[in-house]
């Protein structure tokens, strides 16, 4: 039982996180340190919340989540659906629950990237008919069209795409500090930090924590990525792109998504007067707290009580 | 492509490999190309005699608006496909945005 009620503690102090973790301000001054936190959060909140249900389901065989599954199994492949009959009725509730939360995890997961590799490809296959190259800015893809747009294709071989709209906008300088801004994407990979968060508020788009959780993800590695470019640019620069890319949007923002104006002002802000970076011990303390996060859970797994 | 976008009307291989004159192909390989663009679903072609003529599905802008659409992260369904530069901002916010730019421009 200790393991069931861990698990369910676990799983409720991951969602308490999310629900905090948003309005904290030091992510912002740690955005990969944020990031691993909450990769570590969105992990064990999985496995806890599956583990506690059936850790609870599988603790007559005492054996722990991992060997008591294994236990069930092979005892109901060898007595057949009679061995049911000694197992009572929230057991089985629970172990059905806790199977089909976990199928339900994992297949959302699988079903969006699987999607998103699908629309990469669709992407790429019309960006090699439409898209031009340009001497000027070599390496870059150009999209003749008016509107201002930056960004990249992710993959195994990234495109970085902006559009000509773009180029009439953006200072030579500028469009550098925009260019290292996707090559931090590119190099870091963030559409696979991105991916699992955005695949979760696919499947629960009326969760507000869900939400919340996934733009403030969506942010800190906007700001991850600003960090790297500005090792390589002018942070100032790369702060009046950034609010040139804002001024001359005002297009209408997608139904049922938040423009993200404030999130433009918060990186301007930090790339302008950049606050003082976090205490070493208290960054530490984090990552120590992201890595004891996502062991616990696989140890409670397989913890026998 | 840009041939087929360029002339209008629908072409056989053989026309479409006359026009690409500053590359000397092999009409095989014309017509495989055109023949893969039609599986993708970019070109139809019809039967003309004994041969296929192509024809673009979508004019290019279309291609071209259809990727700015997911580029600004308008199509309404949420897939961490891209990363974008910046976000598409409301009316208002724009406004402010556009006033910060000044102040920063002046200093």
């Amino acid at each position: 039982m200790i393991a069931a009620v861990a698990l369910a503690l676990l799983s409720i102090g991951c969602v308490v996180a999310a629900w905090r973790l948003p309005s904290a301000r030091w992510t912002w001054r740690a955005p990969r340190t944020a990031i691993l936190l909450w990769q570590s959060i969105g992990l064990t909140w999985g496995l806890a919340s599956t583990g506690a249900l059936l850790a609870y389901a599988l603790q007559p065989y005492g054996q722990g989540v991992i060997y008591g599954l294994h236990s069930h199994l092979s005892s109901v492949l060898s007595l057949g659906p009679d061995s049911n009959l000694t197992y009572d009725l929230s057991r089985t509730i629970a172990l059905v629950a806790g199977l089909a939360l976990l199928a339900v995890l994992i297949g959302v997961l699988l079903a969006a990237l699987w999607q998103t590799l699908r629309a990469r490809q669709r992407h790429r296959e019309l960006l090699a008919l439409v898209a031009r190259e340009d001497p000027h800015v070599p390496g870059v893809r150009i999209l003749d069209h008016p509107g201002a747009t930056a960004y990249c294709v992710p993959g195994l071989r990234s495109e970085v795409v902006v559009s000509a709209g773009a180029l009439r906008l953006l200072s030579r300088d500028e469009l550098a500090a925009v260019l290292a801004h996707e090559d931090a994407h590119v190099r870091e990979r963030h559409d696979l930090v991105l991916l699992p968060f955005a695949a979760l508020r696919r499947a629960i788009p009326w969760a507000r924590v869900v939400r919340e959780a996934q733009s403030s993800v969506a942010l800190l590695v906007e700001m991850a990525a600003d960090d790297r470019a500005r090792r390589h640019c002018s942070p100032r620069r790369l702060a009046t792109a950034l609010l040139r890319f804002g001024a001359a949007g005002s297009l209408p923002a997608p139904q049922g998504a938040l423009g993200a104006g404030g999130d433009v002002m918060a990186r301007v802000n930090r790339l302008i007067s950049p606050a003082a970076e976090l205490p070493r011990l208290f960054r530490y303390g984090v990552v120590a707290l992201s890595a004891l996060l996502t062991a616990s859970a696989p140890l409670l797994w397989a913890m026998p009580h | 492509m840009d041939i087929l976008w360029g002339q209008g009307t629908p072409l056989t291989a053989r026309e479409v490999g006359k026009l690409i004159s500053d590359r000397d192909l092999a009409p095989t390989t014309v017509m495989t190309v055109l023949d893969r663009l039609t599986r993708k679903g970019f070109l139809t072609r019809t039967r003309d005699g004994r041969a296929w003529r192509y024809q673009p599905v979508r004019s290019r802008d279309a291609y071209v608006a259809e990727l700015m659409l997911e580029a600004l992260d308008l199509t309404g369904d949420r897939t961490a496909a891209l990363t974008r530069f910046a976000q598409a901002v409301s009316d208002d916010e724009a406004a402010v945005l556009r006033r910060a730019l000044m102040e920063l421009e002046e200093e």
